[in-house]
């Protein structure tokens, strides 16, 4: 009887003194870098069996027009405020070139004139946002495998960088600009293009104006706006935090696709 | 002689209720259930509203909503359901932190982290939820060929008559358990609520849960039509999720009532103590 009342004081007394330590034991734990680091072992495996399932040219469900939201949610960044994108923006984009180099055999210049003379893909596609909410719109634009052929990348290439004109975080380094990269699957996806147009019309300002990446199978902060310079990399190590990705350097998963 | 006119004598024997792979997969369950909710409900916080359909965001009609609303100098929570709201200051909608009222859906001690910060939550969120799906897989695996599922859980056909049903419900209510031989087997209350929970609740998670991947939805759009869209998936988590925590608190409670400790050994050790019957003197 005696040991038995010891072992029940025993799992009270440790009950108490769990519940006790509770929640600041949690957060130290949620910050300890080797939890961290195991936890971060998920990713990859999501990514692996994900891509193992979809397979590489599996396209996102379309939806028809009767679908669309009937308002789309801007989020992030909803007007840049930098000199440069105002004298573009002023100018009505008629000045706004997307510079595309890095590990490409012929760097390019592209006018959204230009842009906008080569085919084009239409598709209604869900934007879901890593928050929860999601949105139905109607997208146009060039698929970047289009523009990555013209350039012809170079065969050490194995990421998309998209560099753009918003600085979200305001930095004294400059760590805070908007940036997002994908790999050459994703990249050469059909239904990744280069978007000008929304529901219709010229993209406006809060969604990306004047051009926006649209990568259909990942979350909402891949689909970078305010597209200013596009770059083929061998690695993403040398690119600000160097996790591919201004929500990437702030802990977000890389592949976004859950 | 009549054996029923005096209170036949008992003795007290240890039988093994649960073998080790049951109980195994048993504790790591309730790891993993428990970080999947906590880190859950973290994640629903970054958004916490819930829609019916395809798509849902700010403008678009919710179902469930925690909001923050300004009441004077104060703030207060506030917790919508279809066309009720109720006033939840304190816990939902607003609740203090560092004690200031602040506005966020569930409160911090309900949250992993703590504070607010869905990229932490995410990670803690899916980790488990391989943890979770290889445990239940290997459960399974054990389940059926160890025939533990239908040596155990199944019920018979006597079980599941109403009257049999009814008479089980009642002896619940006024915390009455199965004793001596009976109490060697789940009872079939017991065995329909863990069955309901093997194999509708907790796959129904994991299936509402990849309907909210983007990467998943390409893989799999039927999911997609068997829930109603990806906003829907994402109430019915919710909604399942809250089905398994009303659960988890009438299971702890049973356990508490029919004997904590004879519960808990059995589930750590294996071993649970019945009172059976002394055998007989031998008939002549």
């Amino acid at each position: 009887m005696s040991r038995l009342i010891t072992r029940r004081r025993f799992l009270i007394g440790s009950t108490l003194t769990a519940s006790a330590l509770g929640l600041s034991g949690c957060d130290a734990l949620v910050e300890n870098p080797s939890v961290q680091q195991a936890l971060r072992m998920a990713e990859g495996l999501t990514m692996r069996s994900q891509r193992l399932l979809i397979g590489d040219n599996t396209l996102a469900r379309e939806f028809t027009l009767a679908d669309i939201s009937p308002t789309f949610r801007a989020n992030g960044t909803s007007m840049p405020d930098g000199a440069q994108y105002q004298a573009l923006l002023a100018q009505k984009f008629s000045q706004w070139q997307l510079e595309i180099g890095g590990l490409v055999e012929r760097p390019t210049k592209l006018s959204l004139a230009a842009l906008k003379a080569m085919p084009a893909r239409t598709q209604i596609t869900r934007h879901d946002c890593v928050e929860g909410w999601s949105a139905i719109g109607q997208w146009s634009g060039v698929p970047l495998g289009t523009v990555l052929d013209r350039v012809g990348l170079k065969p050490e290439a194995r990421y998309i960088v998209f560099h753009c004109a918003d600085e979200y975080e305001k930095s004294l380094d400059g760590s805070g600009w908007y940036y997002e990269s994908i790999d050459l699957v994703d990249a050469f996806h059909p239904q990744t293009i280069l978007a000008h147009s929304m529901n219709g019309h010229d993209l406006e300002v809060p969604h990306g104006a004047p051009l926006r990446l649209r990568v259909e199978r990942q979350l909402g902060y891949k689909q970078a706006k305010y597209l200013m310079r596009i770059e083929a990399v061998a690695d993403l190590s040398g690119i600000y935090g160097g996790n591919g990705g201004f929500w990437e350097d702030r802990g977000y998963e890389w592949y976004a696709g859950i | 002689m009549d054996a029923s006119s005096k209170p036949a004598a008992t003795r007290r024997m240890l039988i093994r209720r649960h073998s080790l792979p049951v109980r195994l997969s048993h504790w790591l369950n309730v790891l993993c259930m428990t970080v999947l909710l906590i880190s859950g409900l973290q994640i629903f916080n970054a958004h916490p509203s819930l829609y019916w359909g395809q798509y849902g965001a700010d403008n678009d009609p919710s179902i469930i909503a925690m909001e923050a609303v300004e009441d004077g100098d104060a703030v207060k929570g506030l917790t919508r359901i279809g066309s009720m709201t109720f006033n939840t200051t304190g816990v939902l909608g607003v609740s203090n932190v560092d004690g200031e009222p602040a506005a966020r859906g569930f409160p911090a001690w309900a949250t992993l982290p703590s504070y607010q910060d869905l990229a932490a939550g995410r990670r803690w969120h899916f980790f488990f939820a391989w943890l979770f799906v290889v445990n239940g897989l290997i459960n399974l695996a054990y389940g059926i060929f160890a025939r533990h599922f239908r040596r155990d859980l199944l019920p018979t056909r006597h079980e599941l008559m109403p009257a049999h049903l009814g008479h089980e419900i009642a002896e619940h209510a006024r915390l009455r358990f199965p004793k001596g031989e009976a109490a060697r087997h789940y009872n079939a209350l017991q065995k329909l609520t863990y069955l309901l929970v093997i194999f509708i609740l907790l796959p129904l998670m994991i299936a509402t849960g990849l309907t909210m991947s983007p990467g998943f939805n390409a893989a799999a759009p039927w999911l997609l039509d068997v829930f109603g869209g990806r906003q829907s998936a994402r109430t019915l988590h919710f909604i399942t999720a809250t089905a398994l925590v009303l659960f988890v608190v009438v299971h702890v409670a049973m356990v508490l009532a029919s004997g904590f400790f004879n519960n808990m050994r059995s589930m750590i050790t294996g071993r649970y103590a019945i009172r059976v019957e002394t055998p007989m003197e031998p008939k002549q």
